[in-house]
């Protein structure tokens, strides 16, 4: 199977131990995942203000060249871009005044409706691949391992575009299972990490990550598993400020769910690219010898 | 005889008269044929505007009377009743509906206008082909079906009863009582529930007009008002009535055990059972489910210890055919599953309860003994009691449950006088509208209370200690809270019973939106059904409290009971009729009446068919189906119906 792949820009630069576990590792599974051509930055944030259509111009034509490789379906793998991406489908496809401006003004391009769906790299692997094969091609059962999966914020909000239950959502908790570790319940799991206080009030965005990786650490968790590289940034890049502040934290890594798959599958870890991790998790893995 | 027609266009103040020309509309009426007289007035309805009419009618000696004016579900039965009383049939009147369907949805005044000059002339037209028909009446019985027996069944059934008409009460459980029987103490005087219902569930049993029915349920309705045949399925309790003392031995030596409905899942019950003691009746049910004897034929351990010898395995559900003439429905509610909600932990971490549960943990009688108490046996240190578990929530139900404010207060109440527990109350808003509800209000927050006004997102687990941890905005200092407490409280909504859809077909009644049954009227006409005999009492009309539904009860027994004073129904005059010289006898029409009216009979050796004036509701569906044209609706006949269209059609 071939699928249509968007990276986005940290993909390819400070989360590139994310897009390059993620690649090797659903390719183990029989999928290929072909970079779209030409694509541009999604938007970065989807724009909430009413009037403000230049800001939905960069994620609907990465969704016309889609629509150009004449592909039904665009995966998605950081949580930022598969939001941006997803809104902006739902806005071509719902509003048709502003699908109407938006088309005229990029003229030189072909009409878009929103004909493609935009679908997360989880959505796959749960929809199209299932827990099952996943399971079966395990090599190395990640056992012992106590993981609490993170979902954030752009996995579920708004409900329209969520991939899962948005209250309490198991997605992750499922493919944790099906590669054989013990994913743990704890009530920060859809909680904010800080996104973008981190730039302009930076007391908030520590102040959120401390609640999630204390009550992940009360509840007795190994790592956090994610699938966003601004949670990343604000959970793991901010450890170091919060060992300082609070005495008695000792810190705690973070993986992609996609470095956790090439893992229990066997392959090569310098596809994990662990070098790039903000928190080492080789030292744990080691200690399961899962390394 | 030549007819001889008046017109009359209401202003309905200015209703109408604020969009339609209403005496450039009397003009025109007074142009069209064999109108002899054509006014407009401020208010037809109004006793002056009818006087007119009865006047015309004497003077101009009128035979025939259209009024164009309001909807004819609102007055057309007034204008009726005017024209019999100045000794015309009624039925000579038509009624044109130039405010709904003209003046309100339009705004430009001359196309409104000629829109309603078109209805005037319809209506003109079909009067023209009208034809007086005989009023009947026939009786009605008097005896009375409910449907429910928890409180509003029971206080409807005991209201009818004692004016002396018989009454059959149905209940789906093995005992009356319903919810109620299942509460501890009733906001705001804090009565005990069982004291006050339990001598209502006697009275019951004891009444000679009541019929109990029991482990019952409703299967078929047929007829109408005044004269229903009702199916009730009698569920094989495997226990003989006339035999079984209620001595509970066999409850003792059942070896099988499963949650019980009575105790909420606090407790367990046998599968032969007794739902609690002071059930009505008091007879032993065995659950055909858990029996084991059912599944491997072995075990009848309860017969054997039955010294009545009560226990017959072999009983089978009985039939019983009942004829009434009224019905009163009230089915009650189901508490929404807070699974549903999964933020809120239910069903995942120990020591969440929902109100129900809550109230059997407080009740003398419960499994408790009246005590609260946590998981591991001790009593709370801190208690959250969480409001709106699933209403005013639009991902759930839109509507407030109107009972969960008070009866979290009496939690309040009841944890601050029973423990020593510290107590968090989180409302969205505190709804406190009945009689002396404020007041218990203002008598709980004087009582070290602690209330959070604000929704609460999440309840999680701590993994060390178990303890609850609540999430929570507190709306008035604007802050974000965890609350940290031992036990939570939820206050589920008030929901449409599960199997709402199908009782609404068994007694082709409405629902609103929300799932509970649609009333006549929301504000006039709260206990009526659109369906004649028909009428609603109690939660599954909406949720409310005990004094609510007891005054729904009453209110639709007292409009039962004015049925049958009065002892007869007006029968439809504009019903079914055959022309037997067109009537092949083919039986079309008896296979798609609903109402069994029409029957195919030998009549001078033809087959013809032939109409049962009591049965037919004049649909209408025989005379469409009728292939020779023989079958015809009085009223409605194919020229009164044509020349309605011809006359809307034209230009």
């Amino acid at each position: 199977m071939e699928l249509s792949y968007y990276p986005g820009c940290t993909l390819k630069t400070r989360a590139k131990n994310f897009e390059d576990s993620a690649i090797a590792s659903i390719a183990a599974l029989g999928v290929n995942l072909k970079e779209l051509p030409r694509w541009n930055c999604c938007g970065a944030v989807y724009s909430l203000a009413d009037d403000d259509l230049i800001h939905q111009l960069a994620p609907v034509r990465d969704l016309i060249r889609v629509k150009e490789q004449g592909q039904g379906k665009v995966v998605v793998l950081c949580s930022l871009c598969f939001n941006t991406l997803k809104r902006a489908n739902m806005l071509m496809r719902n509003n048709a005044e502003k699908r109407g401006t938006l088309n005229s003004f990029m003229d030189e391009e072909v009409d878009y409706n929103g004909e493609v769906e935009v679908v997360h790299l989880l959505e796959v692997l749960r929809d199209d691949i299932g827990w099952k094969t996943v399971s079966d091609r395990l090599k190395v059962p990640l056992k012992n391992l106590k993981l609490a999966p993170y979902y954030g914020c752009m996995l579920l909000r708004p409900k329209e575009v969520a991939i899962d239950q948005v209250e309490r959502p198991t997605i992750l908790h499922q493919l944790l299972r099906a590669l054989g570790a013990e994913p743990i319940d704890f009530p920060f799991a859809t909680k904010c990490c800080g996104a973008f206080q981190a730039v302009g009030n930076r007391e908030v965005a520590l102040e959120s990550a401390w609640n999630i990786l204390s009550s992940a650490v009360s509840w007795q968790a190994e790592a956090l598993v994610l699938s966003c590289p601004l949670c990343d940034f604000n959970l793991a890049g901010k450890q170091e400020e919060l060992k300082q502040k609070y005495r008695e934290f000792k810190g705690i890594p973070t993986l992609y769910f996609t470095q956790l798959l090439a893992l229990a599958f066997g392959l090569d870890s310098k596809v994990c690219r662990f070098e790039l991790n903000y928190q080492d998790p080789q030292p744990l893995l080691e200690s399961k010898g899962l390394l | 005889m030549d007819r001889r027609i008046g017109v009359y266009i209401c202003h309905c103040g200015l209703n109408i008269a604020g969009t339609v020309d209403v005496a450039e509309v009397a003009r025109y009426a007074g142009t069209l044929d064999s109108v002899v007289i054509s006014r407009d007035y401020r208010y037809m309805c109004s006793d002056v505007g009818q006087e007119l009419i009865k006047k015309d009618i004497k003077e101009l000696e009128l035979n025939r009377v259209v009024v164009a004016a309001c909807s004819p579900r609102m007055h057309e039965l007034t204008f009726r009743n005017a024209c019999r009383d100045a000794g015309l049939n009624p039925y000579l009147y038509e009624h044109a509906n130039i405010r709904e369907q003209c003046s309100w949805p339009h705004t430009d005044r001359e196309l409104a206008t000629n829109k309603a000059k078109a209805l005037v002339r319809a209506a003109v037209r079909r009067v023209y082909y009208n034809e007086p028909l005989e009023v009947k009446e026939a009786p009605v019985n008097p005896n009375v079906l409910v449907v429910g027996g928890g409180i509003a069944g029971i206080q409807a059934a005991l209201d009818i009863a004692n004016g002396e008409h018989k009454v059959y009460l149905v209940e789906r459980e093995p005992s009356i009582g319903g919810h109620m029987i299942q509460l501890d103490r009733t906001f705001p005087t804090l009565d005990c529930s069982e004291c006050i219902l339990t001598p209502k569930m006697t009275e019951v049993r004891q009444h000679p007009f009541i019929n109990l029915l029991a482990y019952s349920e409703v299967e078929e309705v047929s007829g109408f008002v005044g004269k229903f045949k009702v199916k009730v399925r009698k569920k094989a309790r495997f226990v003989d009535e006339s035999k079984c003392t209620g001595c509970g031995v066999c409850e003792q030596k059942c070896p099988w055990k499963t949650d019980s409905e009575f105790e909420a899942g606090l407790a367990k019950r046998k599968a032969i059972y007794i739902p609690f003691p002071q059930a009505v009746p008091n007879i032993a049910t065995i659950d055909k489910k858990l029996c084991v004897y059912f599944k491997t034929g072995k075990c009848r351990a309860c017969e054997k210890f039955c010294e009545a010898g009560a226990i017959d395995f072999n009983q089978v559900d009985q039939i019983i055919e009942v004829e009434v003439g009224s019905i009163i429905i009230a089915t009650g509610y189901d508490i929404f599953d807070p699974r549903l909600m999964p933020q809120y932990g239910y069903g995942r971490y120990d020591n969440i309860l929902t109100g129900l549960e809550f109230e059997r943990m407080t009740s003398a009688g419960g499994p408790t003994g009246g005590k609260v108490l946590l998981k591991n046996g001790k009593e709370p240190e801190s208690v959250a009691i969480v409001h709106c578990v699933g209403s005013r929530d639009k991902n759930y139900h839109e509507y407030c449950s109107r009972v969960c404010c008070m009866y979290g207060l009496k939690y309040a109440h009841l944890l601050r006088e029973l423990t020593k527990a510290e107590v968090y109350e989180m409302y969205i808003d505190m709804r406190s509208f009945g009689e002396g509800y404020e007041e218990f209000y203002e008598r709980v927050s004087r009582e070290g209370v602690n209330f959070i006004r604000g929704k609460v997102a999440e309840i999680a687990a701590d993994p060390v200690d178990g303890k609850l941890i609540v999430y929570c905005t507190d709306t008035v200092i604007g802050k974000a809270l965890r609350v940290c407490v031992d036990m939570v409280i939820l206050c589920p909504a008030l929901k449409a019973r599960s199997d709402t859809e199908q009782v609404a077909k068994t007694f082709t009644i409405n629902r609103r939106a929300d799932g509970f049954f649609l009333e006549r009227h929301v504000k006039l006409d709260p206990v009526a059904t659109p369906t004649d005999g028909i009428f609603i009492a109690g939660c599954c009309e909406g949720p409310k409290d005990i004094p609510d539904t007891v005054a729904q009860a009453s209110a639709a027994a007292s409009k039962v009971l004015s049925l049958i004073s009065k002892g007869r129904i007006t029968l439809e005059s504009a019903i079914a009729t055959v022309d037997e010289t067109r009537c092949l006898g083919c039986g079309r029409c008896e296979e798609s009446c609903t109402f069994h009216a029409p029957k195919v009979v030998a009549k001078n050796g033809v087959m013809v068919s032939e109409i049962n004036e009591t049965l037919c509701k004049g649909c209408g569906t025989c005379a469409v189906v009728c292939p020779s044209g023989a079958m015809s609706i009085k009223h409605f006949t194919r020229q009164q119906i044509t020349s309605v269209v011809e006359a809307l059609t034209e230009a």
